[in-house]
């Protein structure tokens, strides 16, 4: 046996495979061996004390937040106070931004653009469709992403976001879905975009696309102020005026939950028809909690994330200014082409329990969620001719709520059109944004046309049977 | 473009010796391929450790502003690159994606092993846990069986004292025979020591014998010797040949991939190679 000199690499490879069946298992006993000598090693160089006590505040804390009863209860607390402090806390920066670059440097640059004699065409198109559209995205993302996202961060710096994944692997694997993948779904919560780079966690291929796709049912940033809207004039106003705040904050917690029970189902159905597959097991360390880096935590996840997300939103927003400008100014036989778009899409509206406004609304945000509210009301007034509110045709702003509400119920919005608008803000396509990164992440032509028209599909069938349920139960009545 | 960056040093070594020791030694061509231009650095430092251990804080420490991210040629995952000057040289620092092993079940495990394999870094820290040391040693150990170019980084030694755990690191770097540094990278304490070890280790001052796993049971022992003798019957010249000899043993696919495609046999050529470049040129000074 030993006379034949192996001289080629397959002949090594045999007879390494022969060897290996005669000594048995053979990883099992390399990783013994590996596992003996750290351990030998490490018992001669350490010198344990008798007692461990941050080991047992360790444990303590993680009885409670990864504890049967109070895993849930505790992280849905914790989330609800982060989205509340991101809420409450952006409101009035977003303001103070709102005045400073629509109330001051708007006017500032109509001046400007008068002066040196700029034709009406051009400034309007710069000014009231480009600049005013970066402007609107800007003052409505960049406060809750500088506050979100550095918020995130201390909790995944402070060692709790494992905890996080460790209570919900049991959800998502049951659902045919990597554990992981709850930590995606956190991070779409503050964008999408964002949720789809952090599915990079995730190793199996078959369960990153799972995340990506679902990624969208988690309500993101530039929802939020369009669930929040919605609410607090339709669904709060029916209740009495103390407890309205409450119920239009339940209403839109309900969105989001709803978002998270779709994740769960569309997991589900995906890994069950064409994602089908064995889930991945992994094993999740619980690392020690430590006290977390308060001032570098705020500074890389600024810099990092949020000045990444913001500026490709930039990039998609000041576009889709131009085309609402466009589309409302261009007019063929008298008529601006958003007139001919909302009037064709009136009636397909109208069976989603929406109407046409608002289906172009979607269609022009396509590049960014968050200027939804602000193309509706401009287009609500445009259509309904309300005359002298707003800045004119193709202009951004920002009424009161009043005024929003004046408006909006001037161009036949019921509580079903508010419903109907919350389900479809929920389950639509991603934005433009998303679904570059989608694209860019996958590299798969296939799947991100999936994760963009799978959500939209849904979103038409879902209120489609909420518009058809309510109003039989209507006309019952 | 003959070389591009010949070493202080260079000139003083007797003629007719056949290794340049202060020479760097890692594989150029291989480097490009896994992402790393080393076109402005002297040496390349890999960075590894198990996820936790604050690998990104001795990054950060010791690259502070020179640093860029992006991802790994054809994958998306992560990587930070930085640089730092120490004495003369100058230093690439790579930062290899936190893992627990090197047996690449997982993406992030491949990248690491590939890297500390094919790219050979001229050194290998690996950053480790103080307060979880027996955990942490698996990594440390696995590492030590593909280079003997490595050194322990010995983190969160303030974690651990808090803790009353009392490392004795001196014992540590004799059992494994190599450097370790003790270290707590948030507060910047002990840095220079480890750029000082890094520098050494890179230069070929410091000698390393690398711990080999004592407790293979002896039928293991006997088929590693035979397939190690079969390996370097056909790359004399190989670092690591035991260790391929583990992987094939394992049935490691990829492993055994390379070696058919030669591109382990390549590393034992490239040590030729630079071998031959640095006679070449020492004749041009001459």
């Amino acid at each position: 046996m030993n006379e034949t000199k192996p001289n080629q690499p397959d002949d090594v490879i045999a007879s390494a495979q022969a060897l290996r069946w005669e000594v048995g298992d053979f990883h099992e006993r390399v990783m013994e061996a590996i596992y003996a000598d750290a351990a030998q090693i490490a018992d001669r160089v350490v010198t344990r004390p008798g007692e461990k006590r941050r080991f047992d505040l360790d444990r303590t804390i993680d009885r409670v937040v990864t504890s049967r009863i109070w895993g849930f209860p505790v992280m849905i607390l914790l989330f609800t106070l982060i989205f509340w402090l991101t809420i409450t806390g952006a409101n009035y920066p977003s303001k103070m931004i709102a005045e400073f670059l629509i109330g001051n440097i708007y006017p500032a640059l109509l001046e400007l653009a008068a002066m040196i004699g700029m034709p009406w065409w051009l400034s309007g198109l710069l000014i009231d469709g480009v600049y005013l559209a970066t402007a609107w995205v800007v003052s409505v993302m960049l406060p809750p992403m500088a506050i979100f996202f550095p918020l995130f961060t201390l909790l995944e710096d402070f060692g709790y976001l494992p905890r996080v994944a460790f209570n919900l692997d049991n959800v998502f694997k049951k659902s045919g879905a990597h554990g992981k993948q709850s930590l995606s779904m956190m991070m779409g919560f503050g964008c999408n975009a964002a949720g789809m780079i952090s599915t990079r966690v995730i190793d199996s291929p078959r369960e990153r696309l799972i995340a990506m796709i679902t990624n969208n049912f988690a309500l993101c940033n530039g929802r939020w102020p369009t669930q929040i809207l919605v609410a607090t004039l339709f669904i709060g106003a029916l209740a009495p005026l103390h407890l309205a705040g409450l119920v239009s904050a339940a209403a839109v917690v309900g969105i989001a939950v709803l978002g998270v029970l779709l994740t769960f189902l569309v997991s589900w159905g995906l890994s069950r028809s064409v994602l089908r597959g064995e889930v991945s097991t992994f094993s999740l360390e619980l690392p020690p909690y430590r006290p977390p880096r308060i001032w570098q935590t705020i500074y890389t996840s600024l810099i990092d994330r949020t000045s990444y997300v913001l500026w490709r939103a930039i990039i998609f927003a000041a576009p889709a200014g131009a085309v609402i400008w466009l589309i409302s100014n261009v007019t063929v036989n008298g008529t601006s082409i958003a007139e001919y778009m909302v009037t064709f899409l009136n009636p397909f509206g109208i069976l989603l329990g929406l109407n046409g406004v608002i289906l172009v609304a979607f269609i022009v945000a396509i590049p960014a969620n968050e200027i939804v509210i602000p193309t509706i009301l401009m287009l609500t007034v445009m259509m309904a001719g309300t005359g002298n509110v707003g800045e004119g045709a193709g202009v951004m702003f920002e009424p009161s709520a009043a005024t929003t509400d004046a408006i909006l119920r001037a161009g036949g919005w019921t509580l079903l059109t508010a419903v109907s608008l919350m389900l479809f803000s929920l389950i639509h396509n991603p934005c433009s944004t998303t679904i570059y990164t989608m694209y860019k992440e996958s590299g798969s032509k296939k799947w991100t046309t999936v994760g963009a028209l799978l959500p939209l599909i849904m979103g038409f069938i879902v209120t489609f049977f909420v518009a058809q349920i309510w109003r039989l139960v209507e006309s019952l009545l | 473009m003959t070389d591009q960056s010949p070493q202080p040093g260079e000139q003083s070594l007797p003629a007719g010796s056949s290794a340049c020791e202060s020479c760097p030694v890692h594989h150029k061509a291989n480097l490009l391929k896994l992402g790393v231009d080393m076109q402005d650095w002297d040496y390349v430092v890999g960075l590894a450790g198990n996820p936790n251990v604050g690998k990104s804080t001795v990054f950060n420490a010791l690259t502070g502003l020179k640093q860029h991210t992006g991802n790994w040629p054809g994958k998306t995952v992560t990587r930070a690159e930085g640089g730092f000057k120490y004495g003369d040289g100058r230093y690439k620092l790579v930062d290899l994606p936190g893992t627990y092993s090197l047996l690449a079940t997982s993406l992030d495990e491949e990248i690491a092993r590939d890297f500390i394999l094919f790219g050979q870094p001229d050194v290998t820290v690996v950053v480790v846990d103080a307060t979880l040391l027996e955990r942490n040693l698996n990594l440390v150990l696995q590492v030590l069986e593909i280079t003997d170019r490595v050194v322990v980084c010995l983190n969160l030694m303030d974690e651990a004292k808090r803790d009353g755990i009392v490392v004795d690191d001196r014992r540590l770097a004799r059992d494994l025979g190599v450097p370790v540094v003790p270290t707590v990278a948030r507060r910047h304490e002990g840095l220079d020591q480890l750029l000082q070890a890094i520098s050494e280790i890179a230069s070929g001052e410091t000698k390393t014998r690398p711990h080999r796993i004592q407790n293979h049971p002896p039928q293991l022992k006997n088929a590693i010797s035979t397939i190690v003798e079969q390996i370097e019957a056909i790359y004399p010249n190989l670092p690591n040949a035991r260790w391929v000899a583990l992987r094939l043993l394992d049935g490691d696919e990829s492993i055994a991939d390379s070696l058919r495609k030669g591109e382990l046999g390549d590393l034992a050529r490239g040590t030729e190679d630079e071998t031959n470049r640095d006679l070449d040129l020492e004749l041009e000074v001459v």
